[in-house]
């Protein structure tokens, strides 16, 4: 079962060793390209060929969001309702000031962050737990990352209506531990249900993006610590978190800006109802059951705006390595 | 005195074990259960049924509306996944092969899209797949499948084609291959194993999406199982639909633990490699 651990292992000496291969190879490019030398044929080649096989996967990704978004601030300046397209005209921003002074939005977007704060929090010391004991427990390897792995593949409604029927009353083992109350017709413990869901869904990602993380600390140094008469916990606050951190900055900001789009187990478990509604129900419900365009847009709008800035944090404040920009760096 | 400490670490490790297996399957477990109780006592709150029926699935292989939904699942999932691998291959061969000019943007791009709030996508796609004619069809939801799924297919596929070492190629050719040959030969097979993991990855990604397929479709012409299950809700055509939608969750889940069983190791090294270190 040792076997498991090698591809990170093994990945991580293969990454450890690339940067100094082509950082050397770098000026001399630079240098090249910088007096002007004219790119030989091969070169060129070499660009065409690279666009050419990038151009459709980047085709595909700009249509079908650069635009659509775009053509949503459009339309977030109209009034646009589907039962009244006669009404349709350029409003400015007033769509925005309807969004921004109402008690629905507001609440939705407290109810999402709640949910975003509570269980990327909950998710990282659990994941944690989960990462150490799928990289160190030394019987049952393959099992527990298996059975760790299904909650992630699960289909999200799925494990929903699971939980659904898990608390209602009279159907549900869990309901009855309570004596058949229930908890999904009311906001606390309905808030409490949606967060157990998300957790359980999504914790085995963050627990993946750990274990990555975990593959890079060095035996040697655990080691040394332990011969030095470090204990279990100096080991891991001391040792282990300073070499994890930028694994532990990329799964928060991917599990918070996931969080942040919560809606399939909200559907499921309450459809919104006793003001359990995230900005993505309430944008959902603008449009599909209100057909209002204007204001489901700038509700889309707003919501992009968010993530953005949640991701800028992430990035500006503390610094998180985006993955895959030390590739552009390495180049 | 060792082995005392070793068989009580193992014990402890153990206990923990199960404790996460626990977690892992008792929602699963549940819902099956519930796929197999009858009408009768389905609402015991017996965590596992007292009298075991098959009735439920059934009942849904019986309604046009559950296998049409499943048709549409399948379909839709496998187009969508194929296009996006050629297209993620394609372009993941490019970053991690070649040099031009613009790469470094592409992978960016890539990343602000793994990070894109869905939601925001909705109103417009909504507005423009109507105008289009292609809001309630195959390639309606096929699109933004590949889209989503693009930057997972292009990480992932990018960090197995650093691995492959590709001066076989040359050894290969220099041995008196072809150009052709020494594609198939050698750099196919060790490439093979990463395209492999990545289309189980998209599969599962598309397989799973609520969102665009509640708000892009509106008819059994291309509504997918999640969406379907919502409907079984209120439907006359059953008394009572706890059992049909459990045991239509059971279908779709099936698949996804077959996978997760088979390609565990995969699927765990593709998911890493894609999203922590490009």
């Amino acid at each position: 079962m040792s076997v498991n651990a090698t591809p990170a292992g093994a990945e991580a000496a293969a990454e450890a060793e690339q940067p100094t291969g082509k950082h050397a190879a770098v000026p001399a490019q630079r240098a090249r390209r910088g007096a002007g030398a004219p790119l030989s044929d091969n070169k060129r080649a070499e660009r065409r060929l690279g666009w050419l096989l990038c151009a459709p996967a980047a085709l595909v990704m700009v249509l079908v969001t650069a635009y659509p978004i775009l053509y949503s601030v459009w339309l977030s300046l109209q009034r646009f309702d589907l039962r009244f397209p006669d009404e349709r005209q350029f409003v400015g921003l007033e769509n925005y000031v309807t969004v921004l002074t109402n008690d629905f939005w507001w609440t939705a977007f407290g109810v999402t962050m709640l949910i975003t704060v509570v269980t990327v929090a909950v998710e990282l010391v659990l994941g944690m737990g989960l990462a150490l004991i799928m990289h160190r427990t030394l019987v049952g390897r393959g099992i527990v990352r298996t059975a760790a792995l299904i909650p992630y593949g699960i289909v999200t409604v799925v494990a929903a209506f699971s939980w659904r029927y898990a608390w209602t009353p009279g159907t549900g083992y869990l309901a009855n531990l309570f004596d058949g109350s229930a908890p999904l017709t009311e906001r606390a413990s309905s808030l409490a249900i949606i967060m157990l869901a998300e957790i359980w869904k999504t914790t085995p990602f963050m627990a993946l993006l750990l274990m990555a993380g975990l593959a890079l600390v060095p035996e040697d140094l655990l080691k040394a610590a332990s011969t030095d008469g470090a204990t279990a916990w100096q080991r891991f606050t001391k040792v282990m978190l300073p070499v994890m951190k930028p694994a532990i900055l990329v799964a928060l900001l991917f599990r918070t800006l996931d969080a942040f789009r919560v809606f399939d187990n909200i559907f499921v478990l309450t459809n919104g109802g006793n003001e359990t509604s995230s900005v993505s129900m309430l944008a959902y419900n603008n449009l599909i059951r209100g057909l209002n365009l204007g204001i489901g847009s700038t509700m889309s709008v707003l919501i992009f705006i968010t993530v953005a800035i949640i991701a800028f944090v992430f990035v500006k404040l503390f610094g998180t390595a985006a993955p895959g920009s030390d590739d552009g760096e390495r180049r | 005195m060792a082995v005392e400490t070793t068989t009580r670490a193992k014990l402890r490790w153990g206990v923990l074990d199960v404790v996460v297996v626990v977690f892992a399957l008792v929602p699963v477990l549940w819902i099956a259960s519930l796929s197999f109780k009858t009408p009768a006592t389905l609402t015991d709150g017996k965590f596992w049924p007292r009298e075991w029926t098959l009735e439920n699935y059934r009942t849904i292989f019986d309604t046009d509306q559950f296998v049409r939904a499943l048709i549409n699942s399948i379909g839709i999932a496998l187009i969508a996944t194929a296009i996006a691998v050629v297209l993620g291959t394609m372009a993941a061969y490019a970053i991690s092969r070649l040099d031009f000019p613009g790469k470094k943007l592409l992978v960016g791009v890539s990343l602000l899209i793994a990070m894109f709030p869905q939601v925001s996508l909705v109103s417009p796609l909504f507005e423009i797949e109507r105008q289009l004619g292609l809001f309630d069809t195959w390639p309606g939801l096929i699109l933004p499948y590949i889209t989503f799924a693009l930057p997972l297919a292009i990480y992932t596929l990018s960090a197995f084609f650093k691995q492959i070492p590709w001066d076989l190629e040359k050894a290969a050719k220099m041995d008196g291959a072809t150009q052709g040959q020494a594609f198939r030969r050698v750099i196919a097979p060790l490439a093979a194993p990463g395209v492999f993991t990545t289309a189980i990855l998209v599969f599962i990604f598309c397989w799973n999406d609520f969102l665009f397929a509640i708000t892009l479709t509106s008819t059994e012409r291309s509504r997918t199982v999640p969406v379907a299950l919502q409907f079984f809700t209120g439907e006359s055509q059953f008394e009572d639909p706890t059992g049909a939608i459990c045991a239509a969750a059971v279908v779709i889940t099936v698949p996804i633990i077959l996978f997760v069983l088979f390609f565990q190791r995969r699927i765990v090294s593709g998911l890493t490699s894609g999203a922590v270190k490009g």
